[in-house]
Protein backbone atom coordinates (compact mmCIF):
# COMPACT_ATOMS: atom_id res chain seq x y z
CA UNK A 1 0.00 0.00 0.00
CA UNK A 2 1.20 3.31 -0.81
CA UNK A 3 0.43 6.67 -0.28
CA UNK A 4 -2.45 8.67 -2.02
CA UNK A 5 -3.62 11.86 -2.65
CA UNK A 6 -7.33 11.64 -1.71
CA UNK A 7 -9.03 15.35 -1.89
CA UNK A 8 -7.37 18.69 -2.45
CA UNK A 9 -8.72 21.97 -1.09
CA UNK A 10 -8.57 25.59 -2.36
CA UNK A 11 -8.72 28.17 0.22
CA UNK A 12 -8.48 32.43 0.28
CA UNK A 13 -5.48 32.99 3.85
CA UNK A 14 -6.77 36.53 4.62
CA UNK A 15 -4.76 37.35 7.80
CA UNK A 16 -8.38 39.59 8.90
CA UNK A 17 -9.64 35.68 9.26
CA UNK A 18 -7.23 34.96 11.80
CA UNK A 19 -6.99 38.35 13.92
CA UNK A 20 -11.01 37.61 13.71
CA UNK A 21 -10.73 34.15 15.22
CA UNK A 22 -8.04 34.47 17.48
CA UNK A 23 -10.08 37.70 18.97
CA UNK A 24 -13.34 35.47 19.13
CA UNK A 25 -15.00 37.90 16.69
CA UNK A 26 -16.52 35.05 14.43
CA UNK A 27 -19.97 35.87 15.66
CA UNK A 28 -20.43 39.63 15.18
CA UNK A 29 -22.68 40.24 12.05
CA UNK A 30 -19.10 41.18 9.80
CA UNK A 31 -17.84 37.89 10.21
CA UNK A 32 -21.14 35.03 10.70
CA UNK A 33 -21.95 34.97 6.96
CA UNK A 34 -18.17 33.88 6.15
CA UNK A 35 -17.81 31.26 8.92
CA UNK A 36 -21.24 30.15 8.98
CA UNK A 37 -19.51 29.55 5.09
CA UNK A 38 -16.83 27.50 6.04
CA UNK A 39 -18.80 25.36 8.37
CA UNK A 40 -19.41 21.96 6.06
CA UNK A 41 -15.58 22.70 5.21
CA UNK A 42 -15.08 22.01 8.67
CA UNK A 43 -17.58 19.10 9.67
CA UNK A 44 -16.20 17.57 5.93
CA UNK A 45 -12.35 18.05 7.37
CA UNK A 46 -13.57 16.40 10.83
CA UNK A 47 -14.86 13.45 8.81
CA UNK A 48 -11.80 13.41 6.53
CA UNK A 49 -8.69 14.72 8.69
CA UNK A 50 -5.74 12.94 6.62
CA UNK A 51 -1.63 11.74 8.12
CA UNK A 52 -0.44 14.67 5.96
CA UNK A 53 -1.57 17.80 4.58
CA UNK A 54 1.00 19.67 1.54
CA UNK A 55 -0.20 22.89 2.22
CA UNK A 56 0.80 25.37 -0.72
CA UNK A 57 1.28 28.95 0.16
CA UNK A 58 2.98 31.52 -0.02
CA UNK A 59 5.20 33.49 2.14
CA UNK A 60 4.57 37.16 2.65
CA UNK A 61 8.18 38.33 3.12
CA UNK A 62 8.20 36.31 6.07
CA UNK A 63 10.90 34.05 6.31
CA UNK A 64 11.90 35.05 2.58
CA UNK A 65 13.16 38.52 2.59
CA UNK A 66 15.22 40.05 -0.89
CA UNK A 67 18.49 37.80 0.25
CA UNK A 68 16.39 34.72 -1.14
CA UNK A 69 13.64 34.18 -3.50
CA UNK A 70 12.88 30.81 -4.26
CA UNK A 71 9.98 30.31 -6.91
CA UNK A 72 9.33 26.56 -5.48
CA UNK A 73 10.25 25.28 -1.54
CA UNK A 74 9.42 22.65 -0.10
CA UNK A 75 9.54 22.36 4.20
CA UNK A 76 11.44 18.79 5.52
CA UNK A 77 11.89 19.62 9.27
CA UNK A 78 10.15 18.21 12.00
CA UNK A 79 8.45 21.57 13.06
CA UNK A 80 7.68 25.16 12.03
CA UNK A 81 7.59 28.22 14.24
CA UNK A 82 4.67 30.69 14.02
CA UNK A 83 5.69 33.45 12.41
CA UNK A 84 5.67 37.43 14.35
CA UNK A 85 5.13 39.08 11.17
CA UNK A 86 4.76 42.67 13.05
CA UNK A 87 1.73 42.05 15.30
CA UNK A 88 3.18 39.45 17.22
CA UNK A 89 2.99 35.78 16.54
CA UNK A 90 -0.61 34.52 16.02
CA UNK A 91 -2.01 32.28 19.44
CA UNK A 92 -1.79 28.84 17.08
CA UNK A 93 0.20 25.86 17.32
CA UNK A 94 3.25 25.73 15.87
CA UNK A 95 3.41 23.18 13.10
CA UNK A 96 4.44 19.75 13.10
CA UNK A 97 5.83 18.42 9.61
CA UNK A 98 6.68 15.38 8.03
CA UNK A 99 10.34 15.45 7.27
CA UNK A 100 10.28 11.55 5.33
CA UNK A 101 7.47 11.95 3.15
CA UNK A 102 8.40 15.95 2.31
CA UNK A 103 12.44 14.35 1.82
CA UNK A 104 10.82 12.02 -0.56
CA UNK A 105 8.89 14.61 -2.18
CA UNK A 106 11.83 16.58 -2.83
CA UNK A 107 13.92 14.11 -4.04
CA UNK A 108 11.21 12.72 -6.72
CA UNK A 109 10.27 16.00 -7.81
CA UNK A 110 13.99 17.08 -8.38
CA UNK A 111 14.26 13.80 -10.47
CA UNK A 112 11.09 15.04 -12.68
CA UNK A 113 12.89 17.91 -13.46
CA UNK A 114 11.61 20.44 -10.65
CA UNK A 115 14.28 22.52 -8.93
CA UNK A 116 12.58 22.94 -5.66
CA UNK A 117 14.59 24.60 -3.03
CA UNK A 118 14.55 22.64 0.10
CA UNK A 119 13.89 24.33 3.34
CA UNK A 120 14.49 23.40 7.22
CA UNK A 121 14.28 26.55 8.65
CA UNK A 122 10.90 27.87 7.88
CA UNK A 123 9.02 30.49 10.03
CA UNK A 124 5.21 30.08 8.89
CA UNK A 125 3.11 33.04 8.57
CA UNK A 126 -0.73 34.04 7.54
CA UNK A 127 -0.40 32.10 4.40
CA UNK A 128 0.08 28.68 5.96
CA UNK A 129 -1.93 29.40 9.27
CA UNK A 130 -5.06 31.17 8.56
CA UNK A 131 -6.22 27.86 5.99
CA UNK A 132 -5.91 25.84 8.99
CA UNK A 133 -7.51 27.69 11.24
CA UNK A 134 -10.71 28.10 9.30
CA UNK A 135 -10.70 24.37 8.26
CA UNK A 136 -9.96 23.19 11.78
CA UNK A 137 -10.96 25.97 14.28
CA UNK A 138 -9.01 26.01 17.26
CA UNK A 139 -7.45 22.88 18.51
CA UNK A 140 -4.62 22.86 20.92
CA UNK A 141 -2.34 20.88 18.24
CA UNK A 142 -2.95 20.57 14.60
CA UNK A 143 -4.96 16.98 13.80
CA UNK A 144 -2.07 16.39 11.47
CA UNK A 145 1.53 16.82 9.71
CA UNK A 146 2.20 19.35 7.31
CA UNK A 147 3.98 20.13 4.73
CA UNK A 148 4.87 23.40 3.83
CA UNK A 149 5.28 24.54 -0.17
CA UNK A 150 5.89 28.35 0.03
CA UNK A 151 5.58 29.64 -3.62
CA UNK A 152 6.95 32.77 -4.77
CA UNK A 153 3.98 34.97 -6.14
CA UNK A 154 5.46 38.55 -4.14
CA UNK A 155 8.28 39.09 -6.47
CA UNK A 156 8.35 39.23 -10.33
CA UNK A 157 8.96 36.74 -12.12
CA UNK A 158 6.44 34.43 -10.65
CA UNK A 159 5.80 31.19 -12.11
CA UNK A 160 3.35 30.44 -14.59
CA UNK A 161 -0.09 28.51 -14.34
CA UNK A 162 1.28 25.85 -16.38
CA UNK A 163 4.19 25.23 -14.47
CA UNK A 164 1.60 25.17 -11.34
CA UNK A 165 -0.44 22.39 -12.48
CA UNK A 166 2.82 20.44 -13.62
CA UNK A 167 3.89 20.96 -10.49
CA UNK A 168 0.98 19.76 -9.08
CA UNK A 169 1.24 16.40 -11.59
CA UNK A 170 4.67 15.91 -10.22
CA UNK A 171 3.44 15.81 -6.43
CA UNK A 172 0.94 13.20 -6.94
CA UNK A 173 3.54 10.97 -8.54
CA UNK A 174 5.73 11.41 -6.20
CA UNK A 175 2.83 11.17 -3.04
CA UNK A 176 2.56 7.33 -5.10
CA UNK A 177 5.62 6.56 -4.89
CA UNK A 178 5.78 6.62 -0.90
CA UNK A 179 5.69 3.34 0.50
CA UNK A 180 3.89 4.15 3.22
CA UNK A 181 0.21 4.12 3.97
CA UNK A 182 -0.58 7.67 4.26
CA UNK A 183 -3.69 9.78 3.33
CA UNK A 184 -2.78 12.95 2.01
CA UNK A 185 -4.74 15.80 0.75
CA UNK A 186 -3.05 19.27 -0.90
CA UNK A 187 -4.21 22.53 -0.68
CA UNK A 188 -3.99 25.41 -2.89
CA UNK A 189 -4.32 29.07 -0.78
CA UNK A 190 -4.78 32.56 -1.59
CA UNK A 191 -6.68 35.13 -3.37
CA UNK A 192 -9.29 35.25 -4.48
CA UNK A 193 -9.37 38.67 -6.49
CA UNK A 194 -8.04 41.22 -4.13
CA UNK A 195 -5.72 44.64 -4.38
CA UNK A 196 -4.00 45.28 -1.24
CA UNK A 197 -1.76 48.27 -2.83
CA UNK A 198 -2.00 51.95 -4.72
CA UNK A 199 -5.66 53.67 -5.57
CA UNK A 200 -6.56 51.28 -6.88
CA UNK A 201 -6.74 48.83 -3.86
CA UNK A 202 -10.00 47.69 -3.37
CA UNK A 203 -10.51 45.79 -6.27
CA UNK A 204 -13.33 42.67 -5.93
CA UNK A 205 -14.11 40.83 -9.49
CA UNK A 206 -16.84 38.49 -8.66
CA UNK A 207 -17.96 37.33 -12.42
CA UNK A 208 -13.81 36.06 -12.95
CA UNK A 209 -14.01 34.50 -9.46
CA UNK A 210 -16.96 32.33 -9.99
CA UNK A 211 -15.59 31.71 -13.36
CA UNK A 212 -12.35 30.71 -11.70
CA UNK A 213 -13.66 28.20 -9.62
CA UNK A 214 -15.78 26.68 -12.52
CA UNK A 215 -12.48 26.28 -14.64
CA UNK A 216 -10.81 24.78 -11.94
CA UNK A 217 -13.24 22.23 -11.14
CA UNK A 218 -14.12 21.29 -14.99
CA UNK A 219 -11.53 22.54 -17.30
CA UNK A 220 -7.67 22.92 -15.49
CA UNK A 221 -5.74 22.36 -17.89
CA UNK A 222 -7.67 25.76 -20.17
CA UNK A 223 -7.19 27.45 -16.76
CA UNK A 224 -3.26 27.12 -16.69
CA UNK A 225 -3.07 28.81 -19.84
CA UNK A 226 -4.50 32.15 -18.41
CA UNK A 227 -1.55 34.79 -18.41
CA UNK A 228 -0.10 36.52 -15.19
CA UNK A 229 -1.84 39.96 -16.88
CA UNK A 230 -5.56 38.77 -16.83
CA UNK A 231 -4.74 38.13 -13.13
CA UNK A 232 -3.76 41.27 -12.90
CA UNK A 233 -6.24 43.33 -14.53
CA UNK A 234 -9.25 41.26 -13.45
CA UNK A 235 -8.52 39.96 -10.24
CA UNK A 236 -6.09 42.70 -8.70
CA UNK A 237 -2.55 42.46 -8.19
CA UNK A 238 -2.70 40.59 -5.04
CA UNK A 239 -5.56 38.04 -7.34
CA UNK A 240 -1.98 36.46 -8.70
CA UNK A 241 -2.43 34.02 -5.73
CA UNK A 242 -4.65 31.78 -7.13
CA UNK A 243 -2.31 30.53 -10.10
CA UNK A 244 -1.10 28.32 -6.27
CA UNK A 245 -4.79 26.69 -6.94
CA UNK A 246 -3.32 25.23 -9.67
CA UNK A 247 -0.77 23.46 -7.72
CA UNK A 248 -3.21 21.20 -5.78
CA UNK A 249 -5.72 21.12 -8.62
CA UNK A 250 -2.81 19.32 -11.37
CA UNK A 251 -2.46 16.76 -8.04
CA UNK A 252 -5.76 15.13 -8.50
CA UNK A 253 -5.91 12.09 -10.42
CA UNK A 254 -7.99 12.79 -13.16
CA UNK A 255 -5.31 14.59 -14.75
CA UNK A 256 -3.51 11.17 -14.71
CA UNK A 257 -6.65 9.61 -16.50
CA UNK A 258 -8.44 8.70 -13.46
CA UNK A 259 -12.56 10.24 -13.58
CA UNK A 260 -13.04 13.70 -12.51
CA UNK A 261 -13.15 14.69 -8.87
CA UNK A 262 -16.06 14.80 -6.69
CA UNK A 263 -17.17 18.60 -5.38
CA UNK A 264 -18.00 18.29 -1.64
CA UNK A 265 -18.31 22.26 -1.07
CA UNK A 266 -18.37 25.60 -2.63
CA UNK A 267 -18.13 28.48 -1.19
CA UNK A 268 -17.76 32.42 -2.00
CA UNK A 269 -17.92 35.55 0.00
CA UNK A 270 -17.06 39.02 0.01
CA UNK A 271 -15.53 40.69 1.79
CA UNK A 272 -13.12 39.82 4.43
CA UNK A 273 -11.01 42.99 5.06
CA UNK A 274 -9.95 43.80 1.52
CA UNK A 275 -10.24 40.22 -0.38
CA UNK A 276 -13.24 37.90 -2.48
CA UNK A 277 -13.59 34.81 0.21
CA UNK A 278 -13.25 31.53 -1.61
CA UNK A 279 -13.57 28.09 -0.34
CA UNK A 280 -13.28 24.45 -2.44
CA UNK A 281 -13.33 20.79 -2.22
CA UNK A 282 -12.56 18.37 -4.56
CA UNK A 283 -12.21 14.65 -3.99
CA UNK A 284 -10.43 12.08 -5.90
CA UNK B 1 15.37 41.91 -25.42
CA UNK B 2 13.37 43.82 -23.09
CA UNK B 3 11.64 42.17 -20.40
CA UNK B 4 7.80 42.42 -21.33
CA UNK B 5 5.96 44.73 -18.89
CA UNK B 6 2.30 44.26 -19.92
CA UNK B 7 0.89 45.40 -16.66
CA UNK B 8 2.59 49.00 -17.34
CA UNK B 9 -0.92 50.24 -17.91
CA UNK B 10 -2.75 49.17 -15.19
CA UNK B 11 -3.83 52.06 -13.34
CA UNK B 12 -2.99 52.54 -9.55
CA UNK B 13 -0.73 49.45 -9.51
CA UNK B 14 2.61 48.61 -9.32
CA UNK B 15 4.05 45.28 -9.93
CA UNK B 16 7.10 44.44 -7.86
CA UNK B 17 9.19 43.41 -10.30
CA UNK B 18 13.28 43.34 -10.85
CA UNK B 19 13.36 46.38 -11.43
CA UNK B 20 11.17 47.91 -8.24
CA UNK B 21 13.14 45.37 -6.09
CA UNK B 22 16.60 46.49 -7.05
CA UNK B 23 15.22 50.33 -6.47
CA UNK B 24 13.95 48.99 -2.94
CA UNK B 25 16.35 46.99 -1.79
CA UNK B 26 17.12 48.46 1.70
CA UNK B 27 13.47 50.01 2.55
CA UNK B 28 12.01 46.46 1.94
CA UNK B 29 15.04 45.03 3.93
CA UNK B 30 14.21 47.68 6.48
CA UNK B 31 10.66 46.53 6.86
CA UNK B 32 11.69 42.97 7.80
CA UNK B 33 13.96 44.35 10.83
CA UNK B 34 10.56 45.71 12.33
CA UNK B 35 9.54 41.34 12.34
CA UNK B 36 11.31 41.77 15.81
CA UNK B 37 10.08 43.26 18.96
CA UNK B 38 12.94 44.73 20.13
CA UNK B 39 13.55 46.45 16.41
CA UNK B 40 9.92 47.83 16.59
CA UNK B 41 10.31 49.41 19.98
CA UNK B 42 13.92 50.90 18.67
CA UNK B 43 11.91 51.97 16.05
CA UNK B 44 9.37 53.91 17.29
CA UNK B 45 11.76 55.13 20.26
CA UNK B 46 13.43 57.67 17.05
CA UNK B 47 12.55 56.92 13.61
CA UNK B 48 15.07 58.98 11.94
CA UNK B 49 17.99 57.08 13.90
CA UNK B 50 17.03 53.76 13.21
CA UNK B 51 16.44 54.97 9.38
CA UNK B 52 19.34 56.15 9.19
CA UNK B 53 21.02 52.79 10.22
CA UNK B 54 19.86 51.55 6.81
CA UNK B 55 21.65 52.46 3.45
CA UNK B 56 18.24 53.63 2.18
CA UNK B 57 17.82 56.89 -0.02
CA UNK B 58 16.54 60.87 1.85
CA UNK B 59 13.64 59.92 -0.79
CA UNK B 60 12.77 56.68 0.72
CA UNK B 61 13.26 57.68 4.36
CA UNK B 62 11.20 60.72 4.34
CA UNK B 63 8.88 58.15 2.87
CA UNK B 64 8.16 56.25 6.04
CA UNK B 65 8.58 58.90 8.18
CA UNK B 66 5.25 60.46 5.98
CA UNK B 67 3.87 57.09 6.08
CA UNK B 68 3.06 57.84 2.75
CA UNK B 69 2.67 54.25 1.02
CA UNK B 70 1.85 55.27 -2.74
CA UNK B 71 5.11 57.16 -2.31
CA UNK B 72 6.93 54.16 -1.06
CA UNK B 73 5.14 51.89 -3.54
CA UNK B 74 6.72 54.17 -5.91
CA UNK B 75 10.36 54.27 -4.55
CA UNK B 76 10.19 50.76 -4.73
CA UNK B 77 8.65 48.64 -1.40
CA UNK B 78 6.50 46.16 -1.85
CA UNK B 79 3.39 46.17 0.22
CA UNK B 80 3.96 42.98 2.26
CA UNK B 81 7.52 44.26 3.25
CA UNK B 82 5.70 47.56 4.10
CA UNK B 83 3.03 45.99 6.15
CA UNK B 84 5.50 45.43 8.94
CA UNK B 85 5.58 49.27 9.50
CA UNK B 86 1.84 49.15 9.29
CA UNK B 87 1.73 46.20 12.14
CA UNK B 88 4.10 48.76 14.01
CA UNK B 89 1.88 51.21 13.98
CA UNK B 90 -1.04 49.27 15.39
CA UNK B 91 -2.68 49.19 11.71
CA UNK B 92 -4.74 46.62 9.92
CA UNK B 93 -4.27 45.19 6.11
CA UNK B 94 -7.24 47.76 5.64
CA UNK B 95 -6.04 50.71 7.20
CA UNK B 96 -2.75 50.68 4.80
CA UNK B 97 -4.86 50.15 1.73
CA UNK B 98 -7.56 52.45 2.66
CA UNK B 99 -4.36 55.23 3.27
CA UNK B 100 -3.69 54.55 -0.64
CA UNK B 101 -6.77 55.01 -2.25
CA UNK B 102 -7.83 58.78 -0.88
CA UNK B 103 -11.22 57.38 0.67
CA UNK B 104 -11.57 57.54 4.63
CA UNK B 105 -10.93 54.32 6.35
CA UNK B 106 -15.03 54.15 6.62
CA UNK B 107 -15.45 54.83 3.22
CA UNK B 108 -13.15 52.61 2.04
CA UNK B 109 -14.83 49.62 4.40
CA UNK B 110 -18.12 50.54 3.01
CA UNK B 111 -16.93 50.18 -0.51
CA UNK B 112 -15.89 46.53 0.52
CA UNK B 113 -19.13 45.65 2.27
CA UNK B 114 -20.49 47.02 -1.01
CA UNK B 115 -18.82 44.11 -3.34
CA UNK B 116 -14.90 46.23 -3.63
CA UNK B 117 -14.02 48.33 -6.31
CA UNK B 118 -15.47 47.15 -9.54
CA UNK B 119 -12.55 46.30 -12.27
CA UNK B 120 -14.48 47.87 -15.22
CA UNK B 121 -12.51 51.27 -15.95
CA UNK B 122 -9.82 49.98 -13.82
CA UNK B 123 -8.25 47.61 -16.26
CA UNK B 124 -6.37 50.03 -18.49
CA UNK B 125 -5.73 53.60 -18.63
CA UNK B 126 -6.81 53.07 -22.27
CA UNK B 127 -10.38 52.16 -20.75
CA UNK B 128 -10.67 55.95 -19.95
CA UNK B 129 -8.33 57.11 -22.60
CA UNK B 130 -5.57 58.47 -20.74
CA UNK B 131 -1.89 57.86 -21.86
CA UNK B 132 0.19 55.25 -19.80
CA UNK B 133 2.16 56.53 -17.19
CA UNK B 134 5.76 56.07 -17.62
CA UNK B 135 7.57 56.52 -14.84
CA UNK B 136 7.13 54.49 -11.58
CA UNK B 137 5.64 57.44 -9.66
CA UNK B 138 2.90 57.96 -12.13
CA UNK B 139 2.05 54.42 -11.95
CA UNK B 140 1.98 54.63 -8.13
CA UNK B 141 -0.45 57.62 -7.61
CA UNK B 142 -2.54 57.51 -11.19
CA UNK B 143 -5.86 57.52 -9.77
CA UNK B 144 -8.13 54.01 -9.61
CA UNK B 145 -11.69 54.19 -10.71
CA UNK B 146 -14.23 54.58 -8.13
CA UNK B 147 -16.41 51.59 -7.06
Amino acid sequence: MSARISASVYTSHVPAIGVAIDLGKTDEPYWRPLFDGYDPAKEWFTAHTPDVIILVYNDHATTFSLDIIPTFAIGTAAEYAVADEGWGPRPVPDVVGHPELASHIAYSVIQQDFDLTIVNRLAVDHGLTVPLSLMCGQPSAWPCQVIPVPVNVVHYPIPSGQRCLDLGQAIRRAVESYDDDLDVQIWGTGGMSHQLQGPRAGLINSPFDQAFLDELIAAPTELAKKPHIDYIREAGSEGIELVMWLIARGAMSDLAGGPLPTVRHRFYHVPASNTAVGNLILEN
Amino acid sequence: MAIDKPYLDVPGTTVFDADQSRHGYWLNQFCMSLMSADNRERFKRDEAAYLDEWAMTADQKQAVLDRDMNRMIALGGNIYFLAKIGATDGKSFQQMAASMTGMSEDEYRDMMVAGGRSPDGNRSVRESGEPAPTTPEQRATSPGKPA
